[in-house]
């Protein structure tokens, strides 16, 4: 029947956005409720399709939704108020941009009648935000919002992903419009590179085919860019060395005779040599970051680079390189396995035997030596157990300092998406947090935070979202009394004056988590790690906080120096022979 | 070291400007001079933007600046032929007669146009490219002048080469 009268039907600002959200097959918001969001908040009470996650801190709602997203590939979603709710969000918004994770950001805004008239909560929500977003919106007109939410999720997720905030004024949220959700969406001004340019990865195949001291290189954008079957059949088809960066591991069996451990700062000495002495070198969804390159003066002297990324302005940015090819990591992959399958040239197998040679004598360094016998707990010895006793199929979250460095040095990733932290920004507080996303992105696996006890403390007030809403996490604390990778730093080139890295009066971990009604667990003696560990991964409905006490003098070895050549680390001055005498 | 001139087709939205002008100061990139306004489709904003650096680093510069989502498109003007042309006005104190004829002189000679006569003042419109606006104000004796007011350099390729959607 047409009734002359009858109008399209209508909706709230505030409902639209939920039903974007559904549309785009949101299961969970990370949020913290507040003045200009309270309409959104009533929309969300009204409905049963997404859940929303209620955290202590919006810097952790954002983390949460990171860990969320680097674990399942799919965005994480935060929810916030004006003001200080979206303050509190920027280091979560540049720590998920330095990583380009996707996320999208809903903040409210004040009212648009009072936006520049320094309202009560008013911030400059898109102004602060923009250097570390992907994109950002501030939506005007209620008639619109549909549209910005389709192009947000687009955004944030095609091309190099990253963090796109969308900022909505109150008074948007509670005008009505007709709601209709684009299906597909077109930016003139934004058409991201897909394919690799075919003569670029023939030239790329020809000069891999012909080295005599091949590397191979990758990084985050492995992960990111869901291409690690693509590298372990190009690397097995090669036969070439593999080495990995701190957000690239995962993406390439650790497990494998032809991975040559992490690279960089504290990388191993086999990878950072082989990576000195390589001819040709190629570099898959990588960015030549200072942590793994060093002085870039002296960075791969002798090799003639291949640089695959999604992104242009990655190519050339920090080393020249010679052969730049721009485009998803599994379609120029899959590109480049069929363009060696098609060539008639083969690895040259000699001089690959004479490099492996090499690499095994590298490899007789055993540079992640330490004391296994100790009287103290050694921190390598519990991330060592744990990778045994989770077989290296955990989900492991880390914050940042020597434990983070010992999760990647010690940690056998087999499996890409399992290692989640921080390692642009280098966000201590972020462990936690992303673990409780990755918990609820996977409810039913092993989510490990590996933490420090300085670290810990910068987000501890998640323990009690961990307790509302049943995340049974593990979080591993290697307590050393220090801020320990800053304490290392001054011990190594502050001649031992330990400037504010002492913390001196840490709490009682064991009583605050059983405070917040979870399990606390103490743990002095090295013969006491296995069977905590059992434990506690045994105990599968409950949040288990295990606060190792360990060797607060142990350092993070090898090391190279900030600004000097990958090749010139600092060995560990641990000696195995010693202890054989 | 160059000097170059980026041509960048615009979303015209608010904050599109800030993003540019955001990403130069981030990244620590020189501008040398920046004019922007809507062209004849007005969802788009023109823009010339100069700046100077190492190929390496105007290399980033053009990456990072396709990379922001709103720059639909860009050129480097100065890698082909082009033609450059910036807007001066000046306003001078012409107390005597001598003043008067000497800065009409030169004005006619920078082929220049007087554009309004007060009671001590003449205001002078020059276009042209950036280093006719230089050597001109040099012609005219410092301590005369008032106030500089210049547009910024607008930039255009020649022939075939042209920037549009
Ligand atoms: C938010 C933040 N502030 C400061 C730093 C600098 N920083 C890097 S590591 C570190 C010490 C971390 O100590 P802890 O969490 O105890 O870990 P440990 O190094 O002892 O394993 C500090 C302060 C940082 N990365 N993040």
């Amino acid at each position: 029947m047409n009734d002359a009268t009858s109008q399209p039907e209508t909706m709230t600002g505030a409902e639209i956005l939920v039903n974007s959200l559904v549309q785009e097959g949101v299961d969970i918001v990370f949020g913290y409720p507040g003045g200009s969001v309270l309409h959104i908040y009533d929309a969300m009470f009204k409905q049963k399709q997404i859940r929303h996650i209620l955290v202590r801190h919006e810097q952790a709602a954002v983390h949460a939704a990171d860990g969320y997203a680097r674990a399942s590939g799919r965005t994480g979603v935060v929810l916030v108020t004006s003001g200080p709710g979206v303050t509190n969000t920027i280091t979560g918004i540049a720590t998920a941009y330095m990583d380009s994770i996707p996320l999208v950001i809903i903040t409210g805004q004040v009212p648009t009648s009072l936006i520049g008239n320094d309202a009560f909560q008013e911030v400059d929500s898109v102004g602060i935000s923009r250097p570390c977003v992907k994109h950002n919106f501030l939506v005007n007109d209620v008639k619109k919002l549909a549209e910005t939410i389709k192009k947000a999720f687009y955004l944030a997720a095609s091309g190099r992903p990253g963090p796109v905030l969308v900022d909505i004024p109150k008074d948007v949220t509670a005008h009505r419009s007709v709601f209709e959700y684009p299906g597909n969406i077109e930016i003139r001004s934004y058409k991201p590179i897909l394919n690799g340019h075919p003569g670029q990865i023939r030239k790329a195949v020809d000069l891999l085919l012909s080295a005599k001291r091949p590397m191979i290189y990758t990084g985050g954008g492995v992960v990111l860019g869901n291409g690690s079957k693509e590298l372990v059949e190009l690397t097995k088809l090669f036969g070439y060395p593999i080495t990995q960066t701190l957000m690239g591991l995962g993406s390439y069996p650790a497990t494998d005779p032809q991975f040559m451990g992490m690279l960089g700062m504290h990388g191993t000495y086999e990878a950072n040599m082989a990576m000195h002495e390589c001819d040709v070198l190629l570099a898959i969804g990588a960015r030549f970051d200072d942590r793994v390159t060093g002085d870039v003066k002296t960075f791969c002297p002798q090799a003639k680079i291949i640089h695959v990324d999604i992104d242009p302005s990655s190519i050339s940015k920090n080393v020249r390189v010679d052969i730049p090819i721009v485009g998803t990591v599994d379609r120029v992959l899959q590109d480049m396995i069929k363009a060696v399958q098609e060539s008639d040239r083969k690895p040259d197998v000699e001089a690959l035997a004479a490099w492996w040679k090499q690499i095994e004598a590298w490899r007789a360094t055993k540079c992640l030596r330490y004391d296994r016998k100790s009287p103290l707990i050694k921190p390598q010895f519990v991330i060592e157990k744990l990778y045994e006793l989770t077989q290296g199929d955990a989900y492991i979250t880390s914050d940042v300092g020597q434990h983070q460095m010992f999760v990647a040095q010690f940690y056998k990733f087999t499996k890409p998406r399992r290692w989640i932290n921080s390692g642009g920004l280098g966000t201590m507080g972020f462990g936690m947090p992303s673990a409780m996303g990755v918990k609820l992105a996977f409810p039913n696996e092993t989510v490990v935070c590996i933490t420090g006890d300085a670290s810990i403390q910068m987000c501890i007030q998640e323990l009690s979202t961990c307790k509302q809403f049943d995340l049974p996490l593990k979080i591993v604390n290697l307590n050393n009394g220090y801020m320990g990778m800053v304490r290392q730093w001054q011990e190594m080139f502050y001649d031992k004056r330990y400037s504010h890295t002492y913390l001196e009066a840490l709490p009682d971990f064991v009583k605050l988590t059983e405070s917040y009604g979870h399990i606390g667990m103490l743990i002095e003696k090295p013969g006491d790690v296995e069977n905590a560990l059992r434990e506690a991964l045994a105990l599968q409905n409950r949040l288990v906080f295990l606060d190792f006490k360990i060797d607060p003098s142990e350092n993070v070895y090898p090391m190279v120096a900030a600004g000097k050549g990958q090749h010139e680390m600092i060995l560990s001055p641990y000696q195995e022979e010693r202890e054989l005498a | 070291m160059r000097r170059h001139i980026l041509s960048i087709l615009l979303e015209n939205e608010p904050g599109a400007l800030s993003r540019v002008a955001g990403l130069f100061s981030a990244r620590g990139y020189n501008i040398e001079s920046l004019a922007v306004a809507p062209t004849q489709d007005p969802s788009m904003s023109r823009m010339t933007l100069v700046t100077w650096g190492s190929e390496e680093v105007i290399e980033q510069i053009t990456k990072q600046l396709n990379k922001l989502v709103e720059v639909v498109k860009l050129i480097d003007l100065s890698e082909g032929s082009h033609i450059e042309r910036e807007l001066l006005l000046l306003k001078v104190k012409v107390a005597t007669a001598n003043q008067r004829e000497e800065v009409k002189r030169l004005v006619d000679i920078f082929r220049g146009r007087i554009i309004d006569v007060g009671d001590a003042t003449y205001t002078i419109e020059l276009t042209g490219a950036c280093d006719k606006m230089d050597a001109f104000l040099k012609a005219v004796e410092a301590s005369l002048i008032i106030e500089v007011v210049r547009s910024g350099v607008s930039g255009i390729g020649r022939g075939q080469k042209s920037l549009y959607l």
